[in-house]
């Protein structure tokens, strides 16, 4: 192996690092418009009428829209495969306007200034209805239903009630063995809402080309899904629709809905000009997605030697004004998370609701960071409560090699699911050189007498890929020099997808990673894929990528053997050259020239991968805190992370996975939330009052990688991006109860809620 | 109203709206010929550091910075440190340590890191691990969790650091 495993440089890194033009917003076409959207002040109000008259008055005011012009058609903005499993309660414009900032109309004008101005010089009359900000009074009514139409696919309960997801599966019977168990631990656990908060805000420029063919320069994750959902709801055909994904600032779940794109277009569509929109920081905070706020009751059933028999997961969740993700991430709060202690006895419950707050939706993790602080938080107390230690408790219970997981069978994505089997784990390795990085069992002293240090671990498995569902394409083109064209439809969002997919197109070629160029995202020029997310580019796409190499290997082979008289199977490949024994070798090269100019064939090849199994990779992660008692302040002193991804195909990338992660992790423990009051009002929607880490609030860093060969994985990779954002969270909070006596059920925990919990606990 | 601004060495005219920020004015252009395209909106507050400019040699967040401040005085971008020594060290230190991901936060965070190594520099010390996650403190990142970019300074101070001692008649640096 070469190509894969060095860590190369990234495939656009000097570009980047040299700040050349090469995101959304980088260039601009000429006459290009400016748009802005009015957002609605009330959380619930039926828009009764609009009046744009004195808008369009005002010079440089090119066009308004809103619900009256704009035809209904009933979709989902979740930008995920078909059929999707979201609701389709959206429309482009809706009628009735359901959280604050939801969309009441939209302006383009010449410049900025002018649109920003045009909005308030808009007349709206409102009919404000009463809003359910709170997930359990949401729950109750159906007096009040945030959305009155049934959605036309039956996923959601609109026009009944305020559901927007149930889940109610179960392996075995827990009530009955929990009649049977030593010790029944009962726990409920808060997770706030937060947001992505990638640095490029959401943007999006659209214009007709000069065939009157509508494109899109978008940052998003999805330029296919997006093309499908753009053709049904503007009602085009896709052929004519081009979605052009450029270098994207940032994505996290965040860019895999659509969440400007059909306002661009439309506005193209109706000016037939080119027209740019993007979010504010503040409107990323408040019409952005967020991560689902979650309510969760662990019930769990363990035996004195602390053999757990059953675990029960309750989640009660807030969806926002829409159900995009409602049932998937809601679902993965179980399907990821429960696996890692397998029992006879297992039931997920989920009751996912509508609100009036902002929308929930995709943000890395999917479900899963919710579901592992809650079971890793757990884990800990059932360990107190039986008195066992809490690492033996854990490895006398987790998931080994060759287990199933039942779970995953009964919830797939949305539908009955696929068996899932472990192949590959590093899991007790993981936990090995964790415990050892920290100090497991060897605390170290409090650096100043008033503090308190303690220990805390957490351990996380996500998926690679949605089974039987994620799928993408790949083309491989081999040029007389030597060098290769790679065209996949797989989303570089930043992690360095591109620069991976090169390096397993090389390796499996047998050529340098330098003579790849890729072309990624371009729904004219490259095939399908279904996008960054799941976990899925290296080990979904990436398995499409190293089948169309193999394919056109064969190719060669064949040409090769063809010219030498000897058999395909003589021919090997390797360190840019063709051989078949001592005496009969070329470079690729010259094969590929040979292949132009004297077979007059074209090596290329296009490939397609799916794969029935998501391999989960593994996570073991511990946090030392020290706690000052006094002020409840928090200070995170290291931090370890030791991962089972598979076979690294680029260490460095992949340790970049990881450690931004645990960084977004952090803020989840510790000090992020989006704020939002009984009005559905965000209190808080600007940098300054939303914090997220910087360099400042970082511990020190240990992060290892823990090499496995996943069968199914392209050269034995599995996935990086989510498994990391799991288990610093649930790590930290167990921490910071190793140090002071006191559990947080809710996070962030801010130095006034710990503050608080050790004053109570004293009294 | 019209900025005289000395933007990358060369006398430049603006034509910017009153109240416009010197990163609408970078950034967008308008009316005028050049945008500054390394200059990256991510906040609009001050907050995140995704457009840190030099004024006057000093790393200021450009969408707090009205244009007008910047009449009668001298703006540096990343575009006008292509050819810097120093810079080019400190992107190739940024690639090779794999401290790029998505890029955007990237040159905002290169302009505060080049600030200091070159005020160390002039000081004669070399920055510690505490200084340049100070000096990037403003620099928000989403993608990395700053272990790769404060590698790569750290290295590019290391060799700094090794160019100075090497030096005739400059001594041994502090550290």
């Amino acid at each position: 192996m070469t190509e894969v495993g060095r860590n190369v440089t990234k495939i656009d890194a000097f570009k980047l690092a040299r700040g050349e033009p090469v995101f959304t917003d980088d260039v601009h076409p000429v006459g290009m418009l400016w748009a802005k959207v009015l957002g609605s002040p009330h959380a619930h109000a039926r828009i009764v009428s609009v009046d744009a008259t004195r808008a369009l008055a005002l010079p440089g005011v090119v066009d308004v829209a809103w619900h009256a012009q704009v035809k209904a058609i009933p979709h989902t903005r979740a930008g995920q495969s078909h059929p999707e499993p979201s609701p389709w309660d959206t429309v482009i414009m809706p009628e009735k306007a359901r959280f604050i900032g939801d969309r009441v109309a939209v302006v383009v004008a010449e410049d900025l200034a002018t649109a920003e101005k045009a909005l308030g010089l808009i007349d709206v009359q409102y009919e404000v209805l009463p809003a359910l900000t709170d997930m359990d009074e949401a729950h109750r009514r159906t007096d009040v239903l945030i959305h009155e139409v049934p959605d036309p696919r039956g996923i959601a309960e609109g026009g009944r009630s305020n559901v927007a997801a149930r889940i109610d599966k179960q392996v075995g019977d827990v009530d009955a063995a929990l009649k049977t168990c030593d010790h029944v631990v009962e726990r409920t656990y808060w997770l706030p809402r937060v947001q992505a908060s990638h640095i490029e805000p959401h943007v999006a420029i659209s214009w007709l080309d000069e065939d009157g063919r509508l494109v899109v320069r978008t940052s998003t994750q999805v330029p296919f899904h997006l093309r499908r959902i753009l053709a049904r709801i503007l009602e085009m055909k896709e052929a004519d629709i081009r979605v052009i994904k450029p270098r994207v600032g940032g994505g996290f779940g965040d860019k895999q809905e659509m969440v400007m794109e059909d306002l661009v277009a439309l506005m193209t569509l109706r000016t037939r000009r080119p027209v740019r929109l993007e979010f504010t920081r503040t409107e990323e905070l408040i019409c952005a997605r967020v991560r689902h706020p979650q309510r969760i009751v662990m019930t769990t059933g363990v035996m004195n030697d602390g053999t757990i028999i059953a675990n029960r997961m309750q989640v009660t969740a807030d969806t926002g004004a829409y159900g995009s993700h409602a049932l998937t991430v809601q679902g993965n709060t179980g399907q990821k998370v429960l696996p890692m202690y397998p029992c006879a006895n297992i039931h997920f419950q989920v009751t996912c609701l509508y609100t009036n707050n902002p929308i929930s939706g995709a943000f890395r993790g999917y479900g899963a960071p919710q579901g592992c602080f809650a079971l890793e938080c757990h884990i800990d107390e059932v360990a107190k409560v039986i008195g066992m230690d809490r690492l033996e408790l854990r490895r006398k219970n987790h998931i080994r090699l060759g287990d199933t997981d039942p779970l995953s069978a009964k919830l797939g994505e949305g539908k009955e699911g696929l068996v899932r089997v472990i192949r590959s784990t590093g899991l007790e390795k993981a936990i090995e050189l964790g415990c050892e990085a920290i100090g497991w069992g060897r605390k170290r002293p409090p650096s100043a007498p008033h503090l308190k240090r303690g220990l805390g671990m957490a351990l996380a498995m996500q998926g690679s890929g949605i089974a039987g569902v994620d799928w993408g394409a790949a083309t491989v083109k081999l040029n007389e020099d030597g060098s290769v064209n790679l065209a996949v439809g797989a989303t570089d969002i930043g992690q360095g997808s591109d620069t991976v997919l090169a390096q397993i197109c090389a390796q499996e070629l047998g050529i340098r990673y330098e003579d790849v160029r890729v072309l990624s995202s371009d729904t004219d020029l490259t095939p399908f894929d279904v996008g960054a997310y799941a976990s899925s580019t290296t080990y979904v796409s990436g398995g499409a990528v190293l089948k169309a190499a193999r394919l056109v290997r064969e190719q060669l082979a064949a040409m090769a053997a063809e010219r030498w008289k000897c058999a395909v199977e003589e021919v090997r490949f390797g360190a840019g050259l063709v051989n078949a024994g001592p005496d009969r070798t070329m470079t690729v090269a010259e094969l590929a020239s040979h292949a132009l100019y004297h077979v007059k064939v074209q090596p290329m090849a296009t490939a397609s991968h799916m794969s029935n199994e998501s391999p989960p990779p593994f996570a073991a992660q511990f946090a030392d805190v020290e706690v000052d008692p006094q002020t409840g302040e928090v200070f995170l002193r290291r931090f370890a992370s030791a991962v089972d991804l598979g076979t690294p195909i680029h260490p460095d990338l992949a340790e970049g996975q990881i450690e931004g992660a645990v960084a977004q992790a952090i803020g989840y423990a510790l000090f992020e939330e989006v704020i939002v009051d009984a009005g559905g009002r965000v209190r808080n929607p600007n940098f300054l009052d939303y914090k997220i880490a910087s360099a400042l609030d970082m511990p020190e860093m240990i992060t290892i990688l823990v090499p496995t060969q996943e069968p199914s994985g392209p050269f034995g990779a599995k996935a990086a991006g989510e498994v990391p954002i799991d288990g610093p969270a649930p790590a930290i909070v167990n921490a910071i109860c190793d140090a002071v006596g006191v559990r947080a059920y809710r996070i962030p925990v801010t130095p006034e809620r710990v503050w608080r919990q050790i004053k109570e606990a004293g009294e | 109203m019209k900025i005289d601004v000395r933007l990358n060495g060369r006398d430049t005219a603006w034509e910017a709206p009153a109240g416009a920020t010197l990163l609408a004015v970078l950034r967008d252009g308008g009316p005028n010929p050049a945008r500054m395209i390394s200059v990256k909106r991510g906040c609009e507050t001050g907050d995140c550091g995704a457009c840190t400019v030099l004024l006057d040699g000093q790393p200021v967040n450009s969408c707090v910075v009205a244009a007008g401040r910047a009449h009668g005085h001298e703006v540096t971008t990343l575009e006008g440190l292509a050819a810097d020594p120093l810079m080019i060290s400190l992107q190739k230190a940024l690639v090779d340590h794999a401290g790029v991901q998505c890029g955007y936060c990237s040159p905002g965070m290169l302009i505060s890191l080049y600030h200091l190594l070159r005020e160390c520099r002039a000081a004669g010390v070399r920055p510690d691990d505490h200084a340049i996650r100070e000096a990037l403190s403003g620099n928000l990142c989403r993608c990395t969790g700053y272990v790769k970019p404060v590698a790569a300074a750290a290295a590019v101070a290391a060799a700094l650091e090794a160019v100075q001692a090497a030096a005739p008649g400059k001594g041994t640096v502090a550290s």
